[in-house]
């Protein structure tokens, strides 16, 4: 079953989506030009995706718009992977009262259903690509840290790592060298399927309009001003969602495929296999 | 979390301790429940602290004067220590008391009850549809194993796990609405104007628990009560509900529960989309009237409501499945 459509494309939409990221900064671009008899023109010459309600090119937004999402995507993943995999290594190896607390302010920032708490952050922060890290990334550490307290926990107690305590290495380097190598893969999976959460929540905070500021491209912001043209001009909500749609499938796919090469299956506290 | 990803309450409370009686059970839960609503109003609370510069300049606009300012930050308790503003807050959610909007000078909870009806329909229809198609979806992936019936729907699954419901909403206006015109754009106007905003939510619901039930029931088909069951010359359709959904359908209440947060932050987005009255449209309106009293309550309600539906299902299954309480299995 695993053929092109789900090997070889997904890893090529996602190469050209880093790349054009990227590579924004080089190209000739005019997001922001406004060409007035232009205004809603369907795709055809001269522009292949058409122009926008302000009359500027789509297809030029849509590059400036992937890095945007490429960008926050970067930021809030990473950020999230590093401060969840410290604090839920910290609480889990730590343990006690520490580790109560831990679990109760995950389990809180649990309780907000999906980007509510995000939203809302957005909303009384301000539009801004940095807001909008931020709002995510307090939302999204919580993932990271809850695996890797389960990991920990289901690994510290493994002969090898106490063996390391035994030979009186340090908290620090048993962390490094013992847990994080065993803990990676699960992360990976984890970050691999935050990418696409975090493109789309990304792309709705903008649609919302409470993501990056105006004129900035946004693919969610550009779904949004589309969608009071749809009778007229279709194009301008088809273009950016396929966009958005395509890179979340894919990175999906990847993360699919992932899980299934790493073979990934969660060991419990007990260190049983479930 | 983000949508898609896999919100989990299992560990509500730090420790799980399976060999008790069920009043131990459910009294452990109710306090971790308690514990983390507690840290959910503190968290609602601070919101208002976390914007940058004045609350009250930027609820106001820098137009209004020393004497308005003055008298907002008064009714809103701001002039006070953040220790008291916080006892002020706890006691005034006691007695449902969720302060009044800004701008439209009302009681929030009036404004909530309000909009309450409009996404209780919504949800109720989302579930619906969804258990219409997932269960059914699941099934047949499952009994069908490895046949295009199973790429299919899992296939289509992997689809509606990864549309966004802002890109959905106006695919579903454009062709139902715009081209084919059997529904109204957006609003509330008779029954038809359920439809499709309650389409755009079940699908990311219908993606992940087809999913759920399609590997659940490939789990329980294996087991030997199917295989007597078959034996005994039961017809296969009994088999496969009686037996296997049955069994099957215990993890799924788990995840429909779990689901139940997805559902309510995506009707934020959808309700939006579709301009359908409810709590989601609420919050995202009051955001941006900057309504900050409004924009706690909302998020709020919607917290609270996802943290109680979880402790319901929690109990719910512990009381369906004793092993769940008792500790044999597991």
């Amino acid at each position: 079953m695993r053929n092109g459509l789900t090997g070889t494309v997904p890893v090529v939409l996602l190469a050209l989506w880093a790349v054009l990221s990227i590579g924004a900064h080089y190209l000739p671009l005019q997001p922001d030009v406004i060409q007035l008899q232009q205004i809603l023109a369907a795709p055809g010459n001269g522009a292949w995706l058409g122009y926008d309600d302000l009359g500027r090119d789509i297809l030029d937004r849509m590059i400036v718009g992937a890095r945007t999402s490429f960008l926050v995507a970067a930021w809030v993943v990473s950020l999230s992977l590093l401060l969840g995999t410290l604090l839920g290594t910290a609480s889990a190896y730590h343990g006690g009262w520490w580790d109560r607390m831990t679990v109760l302010v995950v389990d809180v920032f649990l309780a907000f259903p999906g980007i509510l708490l995000a939203i809302a952050l957005a909303g009384l922060l301000g539009p801004g690509i940095d807001n909008v890290v931020i709002a995510l990334t307090t939302v999204g550490w919580v993932g990271y840290a809850r695996l890797s307290r389960a990991q920990v926990l289901s690994l510290k107690h493994r002969e090898h790592v106490q063996a390391a305590e035994a030979l009186g290495n340090s908290k620090w380097r048993i962390i490094r060298k013992h847990l994080l190598p065993l803990m990676a893969a699960p992360l990976i999976i984890e970050a691999t399927f935050g990418i696409a959460a975090v493109v789309i929540a990304e792309a709705g905070l903008s649609f919302l309009g409470l993501g990056v500021q105006p004129p900035q491209a946004s693919w969610g912001a550009m779904i949004r001003d589309g969608t009071r043209y749809m009778l007229v001009a279709p194009h301008m909500v088809l273009a950016p969602g396929v966009a958005l749609f395509a890179v979340v499938l894919s990175v999906n796919l990847l993360g699919d495929r992932l899980r299934d090469k790493l073979d990934i299956r969660l060991t419990d506290r007990n260190g049983t296999q479930s | 979390m983000y949508p898609g990803t896999r919100a989990n309450f299992s560990h509500i409370t730090p420790d799980h301790k399976y060999n008790q009686p069920m009043l131990a059970f459910i009294l452990q839960r109710l306090l971790g429940a308690l514990l983390v609503i507690l840290g959910v109003v503190s968290i609602v609370f601070l919101l208002i602290h976390m914007i940058p510069g004045d609350p009250v300049e930027i609820m106001l606009g820098e137009s209004a004067s020393t004497a308005d300012r003055e008298a907002l930050r008064v009714s809103l308790g701001l002039h006070l220590p953040i220790g008291v503003q916080f006892q002020n807050y706890l006691h005034g959610l006691l007695q449902l008391d969720l302060g009044s909007s800004i701008h439209l000078r009302r009681p929030v909870a009036d404004l909530l009850l309000e909009r309450l009806p409009a996404t209780g329909l919504l949800a109720m229809v989302t579930l619906l549809i969804t258990l219409s198609l997932a269960l059914p979806l699941g099934v047949i992936a499952a009994i069908r194993r490895n046949t295009w019936w199973d790429t299919g729907a899992m296939s289509f699954s992997m689809l509606g796990i990864s549309i966004p419901n802002f890109w959905l909403g106006p695919l579903l206006i454009l062709v139902f609405s715009l081209w084919l015109g059997w529904f109204p754009i957006s609003g509330r106007s008779g029954v038809s104007s359920v439809i499709l905003p309650a389409l755009t939510l079940a699908t990311g619901l219908i993606a992940v628990l087809s999913r759920m039930v399609r590997s659940s029931m490939l789990e329980v088909l294996g087991e030997d009560y199917m295989r007597t069951a078959r034996a005994k010359g039961m017809p296969p359709g009994r088999v496969i509900l009686h037996h296997g959904l049955r069994n099957a359908l215990l993890p799924v209440i788990t995840l429909l529960g779990l689901q139940l947060g997805a559902l309510l932050a995506g009707a934020v987005i959808t309700e939006t989309v579709f301009s359908w009255p409810g709590i989601g449209l609420l919050t995202i309106e009051s955001i941006q009237s900057r309504d900050y009293p409004v924009v706690q309550a909302c998020v709020l309600l919607i917290s609270v409501t996802y943290v109680l539906v979880n402790l319901l299902t929690d109990l719910a299954y512990a009381w369906i499945d004793p092993r769940i309480r008792l500790g044999s299995g597991h």
